[in-house]
């Protein structure tokens, strides 16, 4: 078991470090003011390669690893998470199910240009009356021909109206399992301007507030046959799997929400004089910022070793990843919830002003509890498998 | 060839345009202190073309001999005709020390010709002493200690570390020296130099480049990295109409506006102006910190100034902490107090 | 067309400046990084690779940790990378570190050489300008803008209030300012490639033409008398006057000692 990184992640770090402070940093503000999606920024990381750093070179991407992935949104979301959750919806819940379950011809025409970051990627579960329950799902999406027909909504949905491919999920039949008759769902690839899909609400939300969370809507929307995401009525499996790979990602950008707070915390306490002394000479701040660090250093461990469980995943599909992805979730969105409201608290009056970062990070890590998946859905996930 | 046929300070007297760059007189003050130390003479080395009449000023600013090398190849400044002719002096002349203004001509052209004459140069330097190298001379070895050494003083490092480098066995000893830092003797009229023409010949070769044009800046914009005296403002000037008040003490002593970051925030000045961290790094010779708190992130952008003076109504503002002199009180008093003082001492002088 | 890139890792100041508890430098507190003149010189170089499809080589003489800054530029986009080490060329000064370069340099191929104008760490800008001397190549140093037509450069020279467009014939060299071009970035997969290259690493023996008296410590014709880490300045004098004036005559009184006025 070895715990330094390797002379490519330490690079790595370096590179998307550099790259937050001189492009995320700047806009965040403006970004969370006015629900601004940071197009610029995500621009200059197609160009880059960050929009498909796991993915191989053969199909257009960087041919690093889940934890090069990892960092990436850990540094983003460290300065802005807003930035980091696009990335995140981007690279696991759209180039991740396509890679993974993709024909030769979808990885062509869809996985290429995502991974370039030609095409922004989205990902269409959560219905007003489905979220982690699958089976409330009221999409529908019937086969006319050589086409499938959609009908439905998605809501919530993440780079929502700024995406160009969309991987969606309908139900498109019933199945007998053990006994109960069960729908049958399936996963779709479907693009921007396909007639028929247009977009309803933007949420105004409490943070990632410049993340494009669209409600997508589907009146008789038709797309190819081919666009049928893996196997018919499988949409349920690539639905978790894919949420697996999610929940990585989001427990990266906790975990960099609360870095990013914890560091400023830092900065702050040791230039913030009262009673004549900087407050970080006072006890009660040490021990605060003690437990701090603490828990974000037992986050990060979480969360790293769920991206090498992952990494063993994809070069032996046999492992399951599961619990590791839903603990560190779990834990990284908690944690980052603790750090941040601490790290408002330690800046007193200022870190209840805009002006002060901390509060953004407070607003912003607050959804790392709630999305693909809650931290009770993460407590099932893991119970589940401690009792079986 | 033995060190000792080298001998005499010399300066290259840097003219742009048929014009005496101010350095040149700098280094004619400072190689005047050297040559007295030895007990040689100060030469000037004079390139370019139709510039032999600037040779009297050389000799006013205490230029015992001007070297003029006249040719129309040496017309606009180029590394390689210049860097041949002023190697060609040293070859032909043999200065003991040869001196060269740290601009972005003598910058191009000492390293050239010191690689070129196969001796050391030591680039930036702020102070010129003669001494002995080593300069405490090692038990049992006293007689290699040698004497009347070029000690060459210059920072590195951005200011944080200081070296004095010596050049013990090769000549000349060589050293750009930093603009603005040398004094300039009172010039003396009437003064008369000793004048030789020397043209070692010019034949343009393939390190002769072209230059297809000139273009001269017409900038509005103020570079506060080149100023030498900043008065700088903060967010306790109070507003942005109050910043005149800087602005006629910049006007009064000689130099230029700049501010900290909450000003540029506050939409007061431009952020070309804003002295720190996310700012510009400038080292004047004096920084006025004017309502300045003195956050690190300022700090860090002017701490290596010669000489700081903070005015600052708050007696705990960190500042204080890095300024040489810091004076508590409010600003909207003195500063304009302070100008017309300035102006009048300035007016006496 | 090849290029060459002369590259140098220098302790980063960004930041601030670390200190030791005794006032002197910590280097090993600070990040090495790049030296930023280098890297806007590397760029100018990718520029001319995307442009033209240039072969760029970057060159470093360092300490075997130098590697570092050559697998930086090889993730930004260079193709080639050679570092120059060996305990017989330590302690170089401008001369002796140019004398070294182009001795590397007479090994390859290279239409253009490319280095910074200066490193943050000796501010010296005399090795660009030297390594052409050895190499009797043209030099333009301060370079803050560079184009290529046909076998000739196109450099904008700068000076203190002006600039010349200044016309070359290849091969030569150029001096970079940080500001002739913003650096990219380096790819997540052009770093794992970086990782897996490999360095050609040459030492004294591999230097063309050069002679040891004129390589490292001893072969510096320049020798440091005296090297202190400056103290960092503390508080000065600190007055609270009873009026303005007070305070006025104060400032006055040490502006004058001072000839500032």
């Amino acid at each position: 078991m070895d715990f330094t990184l390797s002379k490519e992640h330490e690079m790595a770090r370096t590179l998307f470090k550099e790259f937050a402070e001189n492009e995320a940093k700047p806009l965040a503000q403006e970004v969370d003011e006015n629900e601004m999606f940071p197009r610029q920024t995500v621009d200059k990381m197609a160009k880059y390669g960050f929009l498909g750093i796991p993915v191989p070179k053969e199909f257009g991407g960087q041919g690093c690893d889940i934890l090069t992935y990892v960092m990436c949104v850990e540094e983003l979301s460290k300065v802005c998470g807003t930035s980091g959750v696009i990335v995140s919806a981007h690279t696991s819940l759209c180039v991740d199910p396509i890679m993974t379950f993709g024909t030769p011809e979808q990885k062509e025409k869809y996985l290429i240009p995502l991974a370039k970051g030609e095409k922004l990627g989205a990902f269409g579960l959560t219905e007003p009356g489905a979220g982690t329950d699958a089976q409330g799902q009221q999409t529908k999406a019937v086969l006319d021909g050589d086409e499938w027909v959609l009908n439905g909504s998605k809501c919530f949905i993440t780079n929502g109206k700024e995406a160009d491919v969309y991987v969606i999920f309908a139900v498109t039949g019933k199945i007998e399992k053990k006994g109960r008759i069960m729908k049958e769902i399936s996963a779709f690839i479907v693009e921007k301007g396909t007639p028929g899909f247009t977009f309803g609400t933007k949420e105004n939300k409490m943070g990632i507030r410049g993340s494009s969370t669209y409600e997508l809507i589907f009146t008789d929307c038709r797309i190819p046959k081919e666009n049928l995401l893996g196997q018919q009525g499988k949409g349920f499996n690539i639905a978790m799997h894919t949420l697996d790979g999610g929940r990585i990602g989001i427990a990266a950008q906790a975990l960099g929400i609360a870095e990013g707070a914890l560091e400023r915390t830092i900065a702050y306490t040791k230039e913030r004089k009262q009673f004549g002394k900087s407050i970080s000479a006072f006890q009660n701040t040490q021990f605060q910022l003690a437990d701090m660090a603490t828990k974000v250093e037992a986050a990060k461990a979480l969360v790293y070793k769920a991206a090498m469980k992952k990494q063993e995943y994809v070069t032996n599909n046999k492992v399951s990843y599961s619990v590791e992805a839903a603990m560190a979730k779990l834990y990284a969105a908690e944690v980052a919830m603790e750090v941040t409201t601490k790290a408002v608290q330690l800046h007193g009056g200022y870190g209840y002003i805009r002006e002060y970062e901390v509060e953004r990070m407070m607003r912003d890590a607050k959804i790392t509890e709630i999305y693909e998946g809650t931290s009770e859905v993460q407590r099932m996930v893991i119970s589940a498998n401690l009792l079986k | 060839m033995s060190l000792e046929e080298y001998k005499d300070v010399y300066v290259f007297a840097q003219q742009v345009d048929g014009e005496i760059s101010g350095i040149s007189y700098e280094l004619l003050g400072k190689a005047k202190d050297l040559a007295a130390a030895l007990g040689q003479k100060v030469v000037a080395v004079l390139l370019g073309y139709n510039v032999k009449g600037l040779a009297d000023s050389l000799a006013e600013y205490g230029a015992d001999k001007v070297i003029v090398v006249d040719d129309k190849e040496l017309e606009v400044y180029r590394t390689e005709p210049y860097a041949h002719g002023l190697a060609s002096v040293i070859n032909e002349f043999k200065p003991e020390i040869m001196l060269v203004g740290a601009t972005a001509i003598g910058r191009d052209l000492g390293p050239t010709v010191s690689a070129r004459v196969a001796t050391g140069l030591t680039a930036d330097c702020t102070q010129l002493d003669i001494g002995d190298f080593p300069l405490v001379a090692i038990p049992g070895k006293e007689s290699e200690q040698k004497h009347n050494q070029l000690l060459m003083t210059r920072p590195a490092f951005g200011g944080n570390t200081i070296a004095t480098i010596a050049c013990p066995n090769n000549r000349p000893q060589m050293a750009t020296v930093r603009p603005g830092v040398m004094q300039k003797i009172e010039p003396v009229k009437g003064a008369k130099a000793e004048v030789v023409d020397y043209n070692p010949g010019f034949t343009p070769d393939n390190r002769y480049v072209t230059v297809k044009e000139v273009v001269k800046a017409v900038s509005d914009t103020v570079d506060i990295m080149n100023a030498k005296i900043l008065v700088s403002g903060g967010r306790g000037v109070g507003s942005p109409e109050n910043f005149k008040i800087l602005e006629d003490l910049a006007a009064a002593i000689g130099g230029e506006v700049s501010c900290s970051r909450a000003v540029v925030d506050s939409g007061w000045k431009p952020k070309d102006l804003q002295v720190g961290q996310t700012g510009k790094t400038v080292r004047p010779h004096v920084y006025f910190a004017i309502g300045i708190s003195g956050a690190i992130q300022h700090v860090a952008g002017m701490e290596e100034s010669d000489i700081i003076i903070a005015i600052n109504k708050d007696e705990d503002a960190p500042i204080f902490d890095v300024a040489d002199y810091g004076i508590v009180g409010d600003l909207n008093k003195i500063v304009p107090e302070l100008t017309e003082s300035i102006k009048k001492a300035m007016a006496e002088k | 067309m090849k290029i060459i890139v002369c590259i140098k890792q220098v302790p980063d100041t960004k930041g601030g400046v670390k200190f030791n508890p005794d006032g002197t430098l910590d280097r090993a507190a600070m990040l090495a990084i790049m030296n930023p003149d280098d890297k806007a010189g590397l760029e100018a170089a990718l520029r001319l690779k995307d442009q033209y499809g240039a072969e760029v080589t970057v060159l470093t003489m360092g300490l075997p940790k130098a590697a570092d800054a050559l697998r930086e530029a090889l993730a930004m986009g260079a193709d080639k990378a050679v570092l120059v080490t060996d305990r017989v060329l330590g302690g170089a000064d401008t001369w002796a570190t140019s004398t070294t370069i182009a001795g590397a340099i007479r090994n390859l191929e290279y239409d253009l050489i490319i280095t910074g104008r200066q490193a943050i760490d000796g501010d010296t800008a005399q090795v660009g300008p030297q390594i052409a001397e050895h190499l009797q190549l043209p030099v333009i140093s301060y370079a803050q803008d560079l184009k290529v037509e046909g076998d000739k450069v196109i450099v904008q020279r700068q000076y203190d209030d002006r600039y010349h467009v200044v016309e070359a014939k290849m091969p030569c060299l150029i001096t970079a300012l940080s500001e002739l071009n913003p650096p990219r970035y380096m790819t997540p997969g052009g770093i794992f490639d970086a990782c897996k290259a490999e360095i050609t690493t040459w030492g004294r023996a591999d230097l063309k033409d050069v002679e040891d008296c004129n390589l490292g410590l001893n072969g510096s014709p320049t020798k440091i008398a005296k090297a202190s880490d400056k103290v960092r300045k503390g508080a000065g004098e600190k007055i609270v006057p009873d009026s303005p004036s007070d305070g006025v005559k104060y400032i006055v009184e040490k502006l004058s000692e001072k000839h500032v006025i």
